[in-house]
């Protein structure tokens, strides 16, 4: 992502800064974070101040700061994935990637993520990735799963 | 515009349209205990210290009188058992933030406050907004903010900005009622430039 593209979704939204967050998730997208750059540039465009714009991205969890893997794994470790086995699903995981809750591994391959529910529970103990739900998902299972993904 | 006049603590007291019940209570001499207010800042409504009671139209009711604009008739009371108490629980509250805080001591010595009521999570700042308020609203720079929220909510310098102009200004360092945001600022500057700023002095 260079300044031109972030020019052009500024664009679409005829530079008005009450577009401030949409714009904000448009980067966020299509380029899984928010670069330094970005926010300088979205800021400079809008005549917003940077100092809010650290304030919105840091304020939703939507947003990243920090570089995140191509792959995103959401680890339900709600009340009914708990008590089926999430935190063994989560150890696995961890052994697999080498990385814990809110962490990127260094090839930029995966981010993990716990969440609280995904709503599924009869499904429970459910990983997404990338907006996949894998349901009934056991700690032998994980590393296949994991697998699938480049 | 018309004049109002209400009560405070027994007072007969006169405030303009559009004047909180805070500075109702100043103008007329009244103190009542605030963090967060500041004169020439928007109100803001944060520290809930200068919670008072306020009688309107027979019913009682506990408000931030910061942020609470006055009324034509209001019974204001600013100091009862009621209100102490809150107020006692809100210092203690704070107070394990930023146990050392000079204000919020004169304001515990006062309202019997405990500063080892609840456990410490010292992080030195009570949110009070006034540095982030001051430089937005009066010195238009923004060189401060909050990031995250809840919490974990905390101040920060924007580096990008601090560093072309918060040397020239610091106008926010006696506004806050902790020390915590000169150690932000301490802290932003030696990530900025380690060389010129704390490790050099360290070092000398």
């Amino acid at each position: 992502m260079d300044t031109d593209r972030i020019d052009q979704i500024i664009d679409r939204y005829e530079g008005q800064a009450s577009f401030l967050i949409q714009i904000m998730l448009d980067i966020q997208n299509e380029n899984r974070w928010l670069p330094r750059f970005a926010l300088e540039r979205v800021s400079q465009r809008l005549d917003v101040p940077l100092s809010r714009m650290l304030h919105i991205a840091t304020f939703y969890k939507a947003f990243s700061l920090a570089p995140k893997g191509r792959h995103q794994i959401n680890v339900c470790m709600g009340t009914a994935c708990h008590i089926r086995g999430a935190g063994r699903v989560l150890d696995t995981i961890r052994d697999l990637t080498g990385i814990g809750p809110g962490e990127t591994d260094l090839e930029l391959k995966f981010s993990l993520e716990t969440v609280n529910c995904l709503g599924c529970c009869a499904l429970g103990p459910v990983v997404e990735i990338d907006g996949k739900t894998h349901g009934k998902i056991s700690a032998a299972d994980t590393a296949d799963v994991l697998d699938s993904y480049e | 515009m018309s004049d109002i006049t209400m009560r405070i603590d027994d007072q007969e007291v006169t405030a303009e349209q559009g004047m909180t019940v805070l500075e109702a209570a100043q103008r007329a001499g009244i103190s009542i205990p605030s963090l967060c207010h500041h004169d020439k800042l928007k109100p803001y409504g944060g520290c809930r210290l200068c919670m008072v009671e306020v009688t309107a139209k027979n019913r009682t009711k506990l408000v931030v009188s910061c942020v609470y604009g006055a009324e034509q008739d209001l019974v204001v009371k600013t100091r009862s058992d009621k209100i102490d108490k809150i107020r006692k629980t809100v210092l203690e509250l704070l107070l394990a933030r930023a146990p050392d805080s000079e204000i919020l001591k004169e304001f515990s010595d006062e309202y019997g406050a405990d500063k080892d009521r609840f456990e410490k999570e010292a992080s030195f700042c009570v949110h009070c907004g006034l540095c982030v308020r001051y430089c937005a609203e009066i010195k238009k720079l923004h060189a401060v903010t909050f990031v995250d929220r809840g919490y974990r909510k905390e101040i920060r310098f924007v580096p990008e900005i601090a560093s072309k102009v918060c040397n020239d200004c610091k106008e926010c360092f006696p506004l806050c009622p902790t020390s915590y945001l000169q150690a932000a600022f301490v802290l932003s500057q030696s990530l900025i430039s380690p060389s010129e700023s704390s490790v050099t002095k360290h070092d000398k």
